[in-house]
């Protein structure tokens, strides 16, 4: 145990500092631009992603996972916050802390696979899509000068990791461009405009809101969607980084750890977060393995805030523009387009009715249900095809049964047999690869054998598995004497 | 000294190319095979997010090496697959310095002509910091 969490925390010491410092630069732009979509200052991002980092070193399941506000959270809470203020944006995010405590103590990563791979491709394409939506007012129309910087923003982080791959590129585009648009004297809108940052640690504090049923009532249904739309991409992230280290985690611990981060984090004045996919990817491929390089990512953003608050306010959102456009492209699964001929056409229309549902509502979680239902849907269709063959053998008919036997496919089922065939006297039913498994099925057996039983014809079946079999002695009526199928 | 052959492959024309002269190396000097398979970081995201879980990943990584696989099998020279997960060149020379590996043998560029320029060649790295012999193959 005490060996475990030595390793965890300090089996890679160097590497998880040096990935926490790039961390740290790499989620200033960030957390600034994700309060900007939330609709809040900017103090309430930074400060959400200083308690989330650090809190989740301490009790996340998956060391060198990064978590911070995101872009997620923050476009699942911007109705609440223009309704409602910043007050019940702090009390949402502990409720949401609460109930992600309270998934993860049911074991909620165990549901994580009743997810489809499609709809997860429409969650990321669909974040990726309104990440780049809710930057089109910031430089769509505005002046000249907003497109030049916001394509030069680009240029930059596209073009410096060609030459130097220590530094994250995103973090000089913003120096940069901050530099030229002080030194230059352009008139271009600034984060300063839009927010205040105040160089002040963050603090204690309890929301200010009146603490009735009317408040829940306002904050639960986005507490709720900020958790699930926090877990998924938590878990996700939690599974990409599992794969690039080669190692597992303990998702439940993580879901408990997100739910534990969320309260702190709402109590220090944060907006709620999650795991970052991009964050994490960057602090890995940094060289950070252990919770010491989440720690660092944590506290040295919040040293940041401290000695550049001033320069922070400086910055032209154009460059943020910019850094949020990298992160759009950055998210959106491009090779799911290229697959689009290659996969099930069922997987595509999930895919495209998540994303469809989520730009219309502008809620992930929405999109999710959406897409995990029709997905449902889909399967059912898919396996509620039962084939059945059959074969003579002097006046017996042999049918032969094999698929699923439920209610979606009984009444395919039922119309597949003749029951008037000449010259027979009895019929066998081969159920060995079948399975019946509700009582629709079994309605649906008695209906056929009662039906032949009209007819005169003598009826057996065969090859029932014990679940089936038990099934139908417990619900069936055609064995039982006087046997009459109800209400016909 | 029995170290085996580290034979690192992306499944590109190159990489069977590689695999021939792997064989015959590993017959004449009788030596064991090891196909290495490097999952970049950045397309974790990607095989995380379009595959139902670790098993089936790891089914459809291995579908990669196919080709591979099926040379080696004819030659019947006996072989073993490892998945590394990191930046190709380092995770490559890592492992071969770790596992005491005689020979790597990898072919000259990957999948991706274009982004081996811009990036720098992995077999470049490979030869460079590997510390046994690197039979690099055109």
């Amino acid at each position: 145990m005490f060996t475990q969490l030595k390793k965890e925390w300090f089996g890679n010491v160097r590497g998880d500092i040096l990935s926490g410092i790039v961390v740290a630069l790499a989620l200033i732009p960030e957390a600034i631009a994700f309060s900007i979509i939330a609709g809040v200052d900017p103090m309430v991002g930074l400060y959400a992603s200083f308690s989330m980092a650090v809190v989740i070193a301490f009790m996340g399941g998956r060391p060198a996972m990064i978590s911070a506000a995101t872009g997620a959270m923050a476009l699942v809470m911007v109705t609440l916050v223009k309704d409602h203020g910043l007050q019940y944006l702090f009390a949402a995010t502990i409720l949401t802390g609460i109930l992600q405590l309270i998934f993860g103590g049911l074991k909620i990563a165990r549901l994580m696979k009743f997810i489809p791979r499609s709809v997860m491709v429409g969650f990321v394409n669909a974040l990726a899509i309104l990440i780049f939506m809710a930057q089109v007012p910031h430089f769509i129309g505005i002046s000249t000068m907003t497109y030049v910087f916001v394509a030069a923003t680009l240029a930059i982080i596209y073009i410096f990791p060609r030459f130097v791959k220590s530094i994250p590129s995103p973090l000089v585009a913003i120096v940069v461009m901050t530099a030229i648009a002080v030194f230059g004297g352009f008139d271009l809108r600034t984060v300063g405009d839009l927010g205040e940052i105040t160089q002040s640690l963050p603090s204690f504090f309890f929301p200010d809101v009146p603490l009735n049923f009317e408040t829940l009532s306002i904050i639960f249904p986005t507490a709720l969607a900020l958790s699930i739309v926090g877990l998924l991409e938590s878990l996700l992230t939690a599974s990409i980084v599992d794969d690039m280290t080669d190692t597992t985690s303990d998702k439940n611990r993580e879901a408990r750890g997100q739910g534990i981060a969320n309260i702190v984090t709402g109590f220090f004045g944060g907006m709620a977060g999650c795991a970052m996919i991009g964050q994490s990817v960057i602090n890995v491929k940094s060289g950070g393995r252990g919770r010491l390089s989440t720690f660092v990512a944590g506290t040295f953003l919040l040293f940041l805030i401290m000695v550049l608050g001033n320069v922070v306010v400086q910055i032209p959102m154009a460059a943020l523009v910019g850094v949020m456009i990298m992160v759009s492209i950055g998210t959106f699964d491009w090779s799911s387009l290229k697959s689009f001929t290659k996969i099930p056409i069922t997987d595509s229309i999930v895919m495209v009715v998540t994303v469809v549902t989520v730009v219309i509502t502008h809620d992930l979680s929405k999109g999710v249900f959406a897409g995990i239902l029709l997905s449902a849907i889909f399967f059912t269709a898919k396996i509620s095809k039962v084939d059945v063959s059959s074969s003579h053998n002097g006046n017996t008919l042999h049918y032969r049964a094999s698929g699923q036997v439920f209610f979606a496919s009984v009444t395919d089922f039922v119309d597949e047999f003749d029951y008037q065939p000449e010259g027979i006297q009895k019929v066998n039913i081969d159920f060995s690869e079948a399975h019946v498994w509700d009582d629709s099925g079994v309605a649906a057996i008695d209906k056929i054998v009662l039906k032949y039983r009209e007819n005169g014809i003598d009826v057996s079946l065969s090859g029932l598995n014990e679940a089936s079999s038990s099934m139908i002695k417990k619900m069936a009526v055609h064995d039982k004497p006087d046997g009459k199928l109800s209400g016909h | 000294m029995n170290g085996k052959i580290l034979l690192a492959s992306d499944g590109s024309n190159h990489a069977l190319r590689a695999a021939d002269e792997a064989i015959k190396l590993a017959r004449g000097l009788n030596k064991e095979v090891i196909v290495a398979y490097v999952v970049d970081f950045d397309q974790s995201k990607k095989d995380v997010l379009h595959s139902a879980g670790s098993i089936d990943r790891e089914q459809k990584r291995r579908k990669q090496l196919g080709s591979t696989e099926q040379k080696l099998q004819d030659s019947e020279v006996s072989y073993s697959v490892k998945v590394l997960h990191g930046t190709p060149g380092p995770a490559i020379v890592e492992y071969a310095n770790e596992n005491a590996i005689d020979y790597v043998v990898l072919g000259s560029r990957g999948l991706n002509s274009l982004q081996e320029m811009v990036l720098g060649s992995v077999s470049h790295k490979v030869a460079k910091r590997a510390q046994c012999p690197v039979l690099i193959v055109k």
